[in-house]
């Protein structure tokens, strides 16, 4: 199935791009989307702990299942304000 | 036209028309509203010992939405009749630019001021906003929490600073 991804901040300049297509077998989760996405982006993995990730703009944990066409956001911690 | 209660946009942002949209918005009772606080977020000219040149902001629009949402629903849990209209801003802003608006409305003054700074303290907890510093000599993107808006201890925390 397939998947769109958005990345912020520095994620996004670490993969150089803030919006990514990527193909998941079913049944995966956003836990299984980072882990891909950190064993392409190494310099991804140090923000494993302290990411947060949302489905079509809600957030959700990295255990959430994901269906084709969901758009999966990754989030460094967050600065606004 | 009048505004929207929360929005998140490259508009400068000003104080008065985000109190008059409040105002205007129609709680149950808008006569019987006594107080209203409002708090303007600004670029800083230093920050860790860096002289700040400017930031930019950027954000998960929608997302950053749902949360503002989320917050105008705490502050309804919390404080009942307290009522918020939240602006945030994005894009590159100078020294001295308002980053953040935000106008609390309610019968008496004390909810008004809590449900204020309640609202900014959300804002950096859960809204899915970031700002990158240009410095003298570099830019960082600043990194504060990790964003997870069913944290109770942040929410507690949030209250508990609301209310000093």
């Amino acid at each position: 199935m397939r998947v769109t991804v958005r990345l912020f901040a520095r994620l996004r300049d670490i993969a150089g791009a803030g919006e990514l297509a990527r193909e998941l077998a079913p049944g995966a989760t956003i836990g299984d989307l980072w882990r891909q996405l950190a064993g392409e982006f190494p310099a991804l993995g140090p923000y494993e702990r302290s990411i947060s990730s949302a489905v079509n703009a809600d957030y959700a944990r990295m255990d959430h299942v994901l269906r084709t066409g969901d758009e999966v956001a990754f989030l460094p911690p967050v600065s606004g304000g | 036209m009048t505004l929207p209660l929360l929005r998140i946009g490259p508009e400068p942002l000003a104080l008065e028309p985000l109190a008059a949209a409040l105002a205007g918005s129609g709680g149950t009772d808008p006569g019987a509203e006594g107080a209203v606080v409002t708090f303007l977020g600004l670029v800083r000219n230093h920050n860790a010992g860096r002289s700040v040149r400017y930031l930019e902001y950027e954000a998960y629009e929608p997302l950053a939405i749902r949360a503002f949402e989320r917050i105008v629903a705490e502050i309804g849990e919390r404080w009942p009749g307290a009522r918020i209209a939240l602006h945030h801003r994005v894009g590159r802003l100078e020294i001295g630019e308002a980053s953040v608006a935000i106008a609390a409305r309610s019968a008496h003054r004390g909810d008004a001021y809590a449900s204020c700074r309640y609202a900014i303290e959300r804002v950096k907890q859960i809204a899915p906003i970031w700002k990158r510093e240009f410095f003298d000599g570099g830019d960082v993107w600043i990194e504060g929490a990790t964003a997870d808006p069913a944290d109770e201890r942040a929410r507690a925390e949030a209250e508990r600073v609301a209310c000093v």
